[in-house]
C-alpha cells in the first residue's frame, strides 16, 4: 500500500522542529510499523539524506525502548499494544498518518523522534527498590505471600517504563509509571518496611523532575501498553498520604 | 596463556575452597579502586550493583536509553534453581547433571557445578529484591519443569521472568547511583579496550547523544555486553544485540571460545517477507500442548485443516517417540529444517511448520488451552493477524542464543589480566547446547555471586600499583583508532546502506553456518565473506554526521560482524564432529544423528586473533569429567 506520512524532525533539543511530509510506497500490511519506517529510511539513505531517528530495541513489546504518537495516539490506535508490535493492517492504503515523539517538559527531544527519558530513571533510583544487599538473603520460602499478592504485584510490576502514560497526560503526569512501582513494592512483605520513605522521597523526585500532577483523567490507563491500573495511582496517594500523616 | 584456573578438591568444595582463600581487599582501600562494568543486563547490571555495594567505585554503560532496556528484559520462560520444593529428587549434583548432559559434554565441569550450587542463592536473593515470582496459593514458591529435565525447578514470573529479574537488578544499580557509588554512562558504546602494559586498564565510548568520544580508565574491565545471535539478523535479539564489545577485546588479545555454537530456538515465528528486521519468540512452553506436523506430500498447498490426518507427518513423533514434541532444542531445530529443506515446509513462504492445537483443544476443551497460553495466542494475532484456536500456528526455529564468547577461566578472567566477561558473553557453562532456563541464571550468578568474589581477589593485587590514567599514550592510540574507523564510514561514499551488509552476512551465515554445516559450505562462506568484506569496505553509505546517527552506529557493529562470521566459519570448519547446536553433515548416524566425537574433539577451542586477512590461531582447553561419564545424548 502506499502512504503519506507526516514526521517530526528535528535536528537537536535546542532546534525548533516541523511536520515533514514523506510519501512511501510498496507497505505489506504483514510489515510492523517500525519496519513502515526501516524502509522508508532505506530510502532516504539512498537519496543521501539523513535518517529518521528513532527509538527501538527488542521490538517485542517489552523492553520498553520504542514509543512515538501515531495520529495523536501514544503507540498508535490498538489497545494495550507497543509501537513495534503495531502492524501496518492496522492501516489502509492511502492513509496520512501523523508521527510524532511523546513530548513531555521532562522528556526533551534529542532527536526526531528520540527523546531523553532519564527522569523516570532518577525517580527510581530516589526509592524504587528495595534495599536487599546482595548474597545474603534468607531462604525464599521463609516469608510466605499469598498467590493473590504476588499476581498484585506483579500486574503493578509489569510496567515498562515507556512514557506512553506521560506522553497521553494533558499535564504530562508521571503518576502511573510511579504509582505502578510503588504498589509493587509496597504489596511486598519484603517492600513495606520502606514504603513510607519511597512514597515521600519518589513523589518529590516526580515533581522535581518536571512532570504535571494527576488530574485523574485516566488517559494513561487507555494508552498503557502493559494495561497497569489507574489504581495503582490511588495506592500511591494512600501511601504518601500514610507517610506525611505519620512522619515522625 | 590459558590456564583455567579450577580449584582443587572435589568437586563439591571447589567453589567454597576457592571463596575461602581468595583475596581480599581492606574496605578503606575499595574507594580507590575504579571499576568499568559494560552492559546493563542481568549479568551486567547484578555486578555493577554488588561491586559498588562493596564499596568499588563502578561506571556503568549500556548503549540503550536506560539500564532496563538491556535484552535480559525479553526472556520470557523462567530461572532454573535447585530448591528440590517439590520433593521430586533435584538436588545440585542433578542439576549439574541435566546441564553437563544438556551440553553434550562440552562446557567445564567445576563451572557448571558452581552454577548449580548457587542457583538457590539466587531465587533467595531476588524474592528479598521483590520478584514477583509465581506462588502456591499456601504462599509457597511454585515452580514448573522444562525441556532436557525430569524435575521440577523452573521458577518464573508469568511469562516475563526476565524483565522482572532485570528490573530487580536494575533497581539494585540505580539504588546503588543515588549513594553515588555508580555512574551510569547511558547511549554510551564502548569501541575499544585499552590494554597497558598487557592489562586491561580503560575503554574508548562513543556518547552516542552527541557523538564524543571519551575515555575512562579503570583498575578493572567487565564486558557483560550479551551475546551475538544478531550476527544472523533475522533473530530473536533486540536489534541493538552485537558483539562489538567482545569482538575489539578479542582483537587486542582476549580468546574467542565455541564461537559457532549458536542455539536455534525451535519455536520462533517464520520469516514472512523481504523487509523484516526480527523473528520474534514464542514461548517454548507452547509445545507442552501443541503437537508438531507437515504434510507428508511435498508441496502440500492445500489449507491445514483440509488435510486430513493419515496425510500428516508429525516428525518429532515419529523420530523421537520418548521426547516427542518436547525435544531439545537443538533437535527439535534441526528437525524442522530437515523437513523444511525436503520441500514439506508450508506457509506462504514455505519456510514453516505446524504447531497444531486441535488435538489439545479436542481433549481439553478450548478454556483449559486459553487459561494456559491465551497471551500466546493474542500475541500470535497480533503479529500473524491468525486465529490460532482455529488453525495450527506457523513457527520456525530462528538464531537465539550464543554459548560462544570470551574465553574465561573459572573466575571468569579472560586472557587479558584485568578483563573479566560475564554471562553470555563469555563462553562458559552451557557447552554445544543451553538448556531452557539456564541463561539468566548463568547471567545472575556470574553477576551477583561469582565475580564479587574473583574480581576483588585480581584487584586486591592492583592495590599498591600506579593508577592508569587517561592521558597514557594508550588511551591515545586507541582513541585514534576508533576515530580513524568511524571516519572511513562517513567518508566511504558508497552505495549500500549497513542494514543491506547486515542482512546479506546474515543470510549467508544462516545458509552456511547455520543448523547444520558441511566442510563444503565453510569453505565457500569463508570465500564469500572475504567478498563482502571488501565490499563493505568500498560500497557503504552511511548519511548523517558525527553526532546522533544510528547508521553510524550500526556500521561499526556490522564491520564487527563480518569478522567475526569468518571466526565462526573457521571454529565450525576444524570441529571436525556434531554436538549440540553444531551438526557436522558429515558426522551423522545413519537416521540422522548428530555424532559426537569424545576422542578427538573434547576440548574447547579458543581462537586468538593473528590480524587483518591472517588465519586466527586455535588453543585448546582439553576437558576432563571426573564426576560424570561421557554418555550418547539420545532422546529417542
Amino acid at each position: 500500500m502506499k502512504l503519506y506520512l507526516k514526521i517530526w524532525r528535528q535536528f537537536n533539543s535546542s532546534s525548533k522542529g516541523e511536520m515533514t511530509d514523506y510519501e512511501i510506497d510498496g507497505v505489506s500490511e504483514h510489515m510492523s510499523f517500525l519496519e513502515m519506517l526501516d524502509l522508508l529510511n532505506e530510502s532516504l539513505i539512498q537519496q543521501g539524506e539523513r535518517v529518521i531517528e528513532f527509538d527501538h530495541d527488542c521490538r517485542e513489546g517489552i523492553c520498553g525502548q520504542c514509543g512515538v504518537m501515531i495520529n495523536g495516539r501514544a503507540h498508535g490506535p490498538l489497545k494495550n499494544t507497543t509501537t513495534c508490535q503495531l502492524h501496518m493492517r492496522s492501516f489502509k492504503d492511502g492513509d496520512t498518518i501523523y508521527i510524532e515523539p511523546f513530548r513531555a517538559k521532562a522528556f526533551p527531544v534529542l532527536r526526531d523522534l528520540k527523546i531523553d527519558r532519564k527522569a523516570f530513571d532518577s525517580i527510581i533510583a530516589t526509592g524504587g527498590f528495595i534495599g536487599a544487599s546482595t548474597g545474603q538473603a534468607p531462604e525464599a520460602n521463609s516469608i510466605p505471600i499469598t498467590y493473590e499478592t504476588a499476581e498484585a504485584a506483579f500486574d503493578a510490576a509489569a510496567c515498562i517504563g515507556c512514557g506512553a502514560c506521560v506522553a497521553s497526560c494533558k499535564n504530562a503526569s508521571a503518576a502511573l509509571f510511579v504509582g505502578a512501582k510503588i504498589t509493587h513494592l509496597a504489596l511486598l512483605p519484603q517492600g513495606k518496611l520502606e514504603a513510607s520513605k519511597r512514597a515521600l522521597s519518589m513523589v518529590k523526585q516526580m515533581d522535581e523532575e518536571g512532570f504535571g500532577a494527576c488530574s485523574d483523567t485516566r488517559a494513561c490507563e487507555i494508552e498503557c501498553p502493559q494495561g497497569i491500573s489507574v489504581l495503582s495511582i490511588a495506592k500511591m496517594n494512600l501511601e504518601y498520604m500514610k507517610a506525611l500523616t505519620f512522619r515522625k | 596463556m590459558m590456564e583455567s584456573k579450577i580449584p582443587e578438591g572435589p568437586l563439591a568444595d571447589k567453589w567454597s575452597l576457592y571463596k575461602s582463600k581468595a583475596k581480599l581487599v581492606n574496605p578503606a582501600n575499595r574507594k580507590k579502586l575504579n571499576v568499568i562494568v559494560v552492559g546493563t543486563g542481568l549479568a551486567g547490571a547484578s555486578c555493577a550493583a554488588s561491586l559498588a555495594e562493596q564499596g568499588y567505585n563502578i561506571k556503568s554503560f549500556c548503549f540503550q536509553d536506560s539500564p532496563r532496556r538491556a535484552h535480559s528484559v525479553a526472556a520470557q520462560g523462567g530461572v532454573n534453581a535447585a530448591k528440590n520444593y517439590k520433593n521430586d529428587g533435584d538436588s545440585t549434583f542433578r542439576m549439574f547433571y541435566d546441564t553437563i548432559k544438556g551440553g553434550d559434554f562440552r562446557s567445564r565441569e567445576a563451572n557448571v557445578y558452581r552454577l548449580a550450587e548457587c542457583s538457590a542463592h539466587l531465587i533467595d536473593h531476588a524474592v528479598a529484591q521483590g520478584v514477583p515470582f509465581a506462588r502456591e496459593y499456601a504462599g509457597y514458591l511454585n515452580n514448573r519443569s522444562f525441556g532436557g529435565v525430569q524435575v521440577s525447578r523452573t521458577f518464573y514470573a508469568r511469562g516475563q521472568t526476565g524483565q522482572q529479574l532485570l528490573l530487580g537488578a536494575y533497581q539494585a544499580l540505580e539504588r546503588q547511583a543515588a549513594l553515588g557509588k555508580v555512574a551510569l554512562y547511558t547511549r554510551h558504546e564502548m569501541l575499544e579496550l585499552v590494554v597497558i602494559e598487557g592489562k586491561a586498564k580503560g575503554i574508548i565510548a562513543r556518547n552516542l547523544e552527541t557523538g564524543q568520544l571519551e575515555r575512562h580508565a579503570a583498575d578493572a574491565v567487565v564486558l557483560a555486553s550479551g551475546g551475538y545471535g544478531k550476527v544472523y539478523y533475522l533473530s530473536t535479539l533486540a536489534m541493538g544485540c552485537n558483539s562489538s564489545a567482545i569482538w575489539r577485546a578479542h582483537k587486542k588479545g582476549a580468546y574467542m571460545a565455541g564461537v559457532s555454537w549458536i542455539q536455534f530456538h525451535p519455536t520462533s515465528l517464520p520469516q514472512h517477507g523481504e523487509n523484516q528486521s526480527k523473528l520474534t519468540l514464542m514461548s517454548e512452553s507452547l509445545r507442552n500442548d501443541g503437537r508438531i506436523w507437515v504434510p507428508k506430500k511435498a508441496a502440500d498447498d492445500r489449507n491445514a485443516n483440509a488435510i486430513p490426518e493419515e496425510e500428516r507427518d508429525y516428525y518429532l513423533e515419529r523420530r523421537y517417540p520418548s521426547f516427542g514434541n518436547l525435544a531439545p532444542r537443538d533437535i527439535s531445530s534441526r528437525a524442522a529444517k530437515e523437513r523444511i529443506d525436503a520441500g514439506h515446509g508450508v506457509g506462504p513462504m514455505k519456510n514453516a511448520i505446524y504447531l497444531d492445537f486441535s488435538d489439545a483443544i479436542k481433549a481439553q476443551g478450548k478454556d483449559k488451552i486459553e487459561a494456559k497460553y491465551s497471551n500466546l495466542f493474542a500475541m500470535y494475532e497480533k503479529i500473524t493477524g491468525i486465529n490460532a484456536y482455529k488453525e495450527p500456528m506457523l513457527i520456525s526455529p530462528s538464531a537465539h542464543f550464543t554459548m560462544g564468547g570470551l574465553w574465561v577461566d573459572y573466575e571468569l578472567m579472560t586472557t587479558i589480566p584485568g578483563l573479566f566477561a560475564l554471562g553470555e558473553a563469555n563462553f562458559a557453562d552451557h557447552g554445544a547446547n543451553r538448556l531452557g532456563a539456564n541463561s539468566l541464571l548463568q547471567a545472575c550468578v556470574d553477576g551477583y555471586f561469582i565475580a564479587p568474589y574473583t574480581i576483588p581477589n585480581y584487584l586486591a593485587g592492583e592495590l599498591n600499583l600506579p593508577r592508569p590514567d587517561i592521558s597514557h599514550p594508550a588511551f591515545e592510540e586507541a582513541e585514534k583508532e576508533v576515530r580513524r574507523q568511524l571516519d572511513r564510514f562517513l567518508h566511504t561514499n558508497g552505495t549500500l546502506s549497513a542494514d543491506y551488509f547486515h542482512k546479506k552476512i546474515g543470510r549467508l551465515l544462516y545458509e552456511k553456518c547455520g543448523l547444520s554445516r558441511s566442510r563444503k559450505k565453510l569453505e565457500e562462506a569463508l570465500i564469500e565473506i572475504r567478498e563482502l568484506k571488501t565490499s563493505f569496505e568500498n560500497d557503504l553509505r552511511i548519511t548523517g554526521d558525527n553526532t546522533l546517527n544510528s547508521e553510524l552506529e550500526k556500521a561499526g557493529r556490522i564491520a564487527d560482524y563480518i569478522e567475526l562470521a569468518e571466526l565462526m566459519c573457521y571454529d565450525a570448519l576444524q570441529r571436525e564432529e556434531s554436538c549440540g547446536a553444531h551438526f557436522r553433515e558429515e558426522y551423522q548416524t545413519a537416521d540422522g544423528e548428530a555424532v559426537r566425537n569424545d576422542n578427538e574433539f573434547c576440548y574447547v577451542s579458543a581462537w586468538e586473533w593473528k590480524g587483518l586477512n591472517n588465519e586466527p590461531e586455535l588453543h585448546k582447553e582439553p576437558l576432563t569429567f571426573e564426576s560424570v561419564e561421557l554418555a550418547v545424548r539420545s532422546y529417542k
